[in-house]
């Protein structure tokens, strides 16, 4: 494509860019202006006014509207939320989904990439293409199809679980008629089946990500540690991942700042927000918000911890990003 | 030995990761006896076209049909993806083509909003959404997902443009094109097949979206299809045969979508820490 024109050596051509320089200063500027207005008004600015809604007690759409005075009320919002022992128990949920998402997204994608590379061409062809699939599809529907899957009396682990010998259902689990159990009524089995979900759509760009890492690591590094006789659980630890630590840094933050904000997934899985046991921050925001009676101030609280806590998180991010650019 | 261990794992993960969308579309074509069946039937045993048809001359809510939602969630993603597009391309070339002061603080800051937790921007943009009396309204989503998808666009185009030579510009320059000439003749064409890619992903962005559109949208002649679906689906004694065909139709346009583009996601996301 570079020989598309010719550019001609002329004096007009080495003149021309330093003169163009010094007269479209104002530019860049100009073809950065919607952006930033947009950025700014669309994103910046409802981050600092969450921050400012959090100081208020503001229960009425009136209020939001501007018809309604808004009552000031410090860090009122804050303390209630803090003093309440559910919060401890959202807490709770969220870190410990995130963290439990996070560890096995990263060993699933990560062993899924170092298949992917090892395998044939035409096998790899075919297996990263069911891999796309399951990253393609909607956070929605794919949650849809899971309910479906688990559903209580069709369902296909219903089934599966019923096609259990008796006797071995029994003595797992107490009982071998599984048409009508609610694979969603527990807290802890809603929150295995929300894992699965969620890992499910997530691992495909942790594995997809870490191929295309081991691809730019020389295959005679690791070649070489084979033929020394090293086990292949070595040659991971001593070659591939100091190798590929900057790529897996940055995929452990981009996945710990998803999974601690999931909330499609959870919202249909749970059937909307009413089930309280299963509350991790993102639906507890919004739910303290939107359903009746509304509190825009807790719900715009809990939505300043949750940014703060991602924030941090946010910073080991772009700190990496950086020295990567820097680097390269 | 060892290559058939291999390719047994490879067997199971692509089992694992298609296999929901592979029941999604198996179930959409099974007549009703066949989905409520004690015993599933892993392919149709007497295929039919009756949950699609059911889809798309009924109504999924009471008054409005499957169409009328598609239609809303078209126009809601084509506007973001126009509107999105274009404010990025002129970003980008901003960020790819000049070196000026704030240059580096613009690139951090794409980097930090796209961080934002789109989620913790509900109330606040209900509010602003409010005041501007767009409550109700297809613009509000349009403006809503404008924000969310730009910075990622940019991201993205300014290494499109960053990769036209910019010689090609300097020797149309001297040729006596205006600047305004060189950018539509030259760089335009030259980055378009990186705007497709990148619209690709703004109008995913949209097309998928539920929050803001749950709380945004009152009425449900309005409603999103995302909108539509969860209301739909989310009635007593789910109906799976519909659901499912409903949810294959939603699916489709974006899984074509994504294969397209998913190249570029990767380097997109993983900006740099991936080399070659």
């Amino acid at each position: 494509m570079t020989t598309l024109t010719e550019v001609p050596e002329t004096a007009a051509a080495r003149e021309n860019p330093a003169r163009r320089r010094r007269r479209v200063d104002r530019l860049p500027y100009l073809l950065l202006l919607p952006a930033l207005v947009i950025i700014g008004v669309l994103l910046l600015w409802p981050l600092g006014q969450v921050v400012a809604m959090s100081f208020y007690r503001l229960n009425s759409v009136r209020q939001l509207r501007g018809d309604r005075e808004w009552p000031w009320v410090g860090l009122g919002n804050y303390t209630d939320i803090l003093s309440d022992p559910f919060f401890l128990t959202v807490l709770r949920n969220t870190v410990l989904f995130a963290a439990a998402n996070v560890l096995l997204t990263m060993v699933l994608g990560t062993l899924v990439g170092l298949l992917l590379n090892r395998l044939g061409r035409k096998m790899a062809t075919f297996v990263a293409s069911c891999v796309m699939l399951a990253w393609a599809t909607p956070a929605l529907t794919g949650t849809i199809v899971w309910k479906w899957i688990f559903d209580d009396t069709s369902g296909l682990v219903t089934w599966l679980f019923n096609a259990l010998p008796d006797g071995l259902s029994n003595g797992l689990f107490g009982r071998s008629d599984w048409t009508g159990y609610g694979w969603f009524n527990s807290p802890l089995l809603f929150f295995a089946i929300l894992t699965l979900v969620v890992v499910w759509h997530s691992f495909p760009f942790i594995a997809v990500s870490v191929l295309a890492g081991l691809k730019s690591v020389p295959s005679e590094l690791h070649e070489a540690a084979r033929v020394d006789g090293a086990s292949p659980w070595r040659v991971f630890w001593k070659i591939t991942f100091p190798l590929l630590r900057p790529v897996f840094g940055i995929l452990i933050v981009l996945s710990t700042i998803w999974d601690f904000k999931v909330f499609t997934q959870q919202f249909v899985l749970a059937g909307g927000t009413q089930d309280r046991p299963t509350f991790m921050l993102s639906i507890y925001s919004y739910a303290e918000a939107f359903s009746p009676p509304p509190k825009y101030g807790l719900g715009a609280a809990i939505a300043v911890i949750l940014t703060l806590i991602l924030l941090v998180v946010t910073g080991f991010y772009v700190r990496m990003v950086l020295k990567q650019e820097d680097e390269s | 030995m060892k290559k058939v261990a291999l390719n047994a794992a490879g067997l199971l993960v692509a089992l694992f990761a298609a296999f929901p969308v592979y029941w999604m579309i198996s179930t959409s074509l099974k007549p009703s006896s066949e989905i409520f069946s004690s015993t599933p039937q892993p392919v149709p045993a007497h295929p039919t076209l009756a949950h699609y048809r059911e889809i798309l001359t009924g109504n999924l809510i009471p008054g409005v049909s499957f169409l009328d939602f598609f239609v809303n969630s078209a126009i809601v993603a084509v506007a973001t993806v126009v509107l999105s597009g274009l404010v990025a391309l002129l970003a980008a070339t901003a960020v790819a083509r000049f070196r000026f002061k704030l240059r580096t603080s613009f690139l951090i800051m794409l980097l930090v909003v796209q961080m934002i937790p789109l989620e913790a921007l509900v109330i606040p943009l209900f509010l602003m959404i409010q005041r501007l009396g767009l409550y109700n309204t297809l613009p509000s989503l349009i403006l809503t997902y404008l924000g969310f998808s730009l910075p990622f666009a940019v991201w993205m185009l300014r290494g499109f443009v960053a990769a036209v030579p910019k010689e090609l510009e300097e020797a149309a320059a001297i040729d006596g094109a205006s600047r305004a000439q060189t950018f539509r003749r030259v760089l335009f064409p030259l980055v378009a097949p990186g705007l497709v890619a990148t619209s690709i992903f703004s109008f995913i962005t949209a097309w998928n979206e539920l929050i803001f559109a749950l709380t945004f949208i009152n009425d449900q002649s309005r409603y999103t299809l995302p909108v539509a679906m969860t209301f739909f689906f989310g009635r007593d004694d789910t109906n799976w045969g519909p659901v499912m065909a409903a949810s294959t139709l939603f699916t489709l346009p974006v899984i074509i979508f994504f294969l397209l583009v998913q190249r570029r996601m990767v380097s997109g996301l993983v900006a740099g820490a991936v080399k070659g």
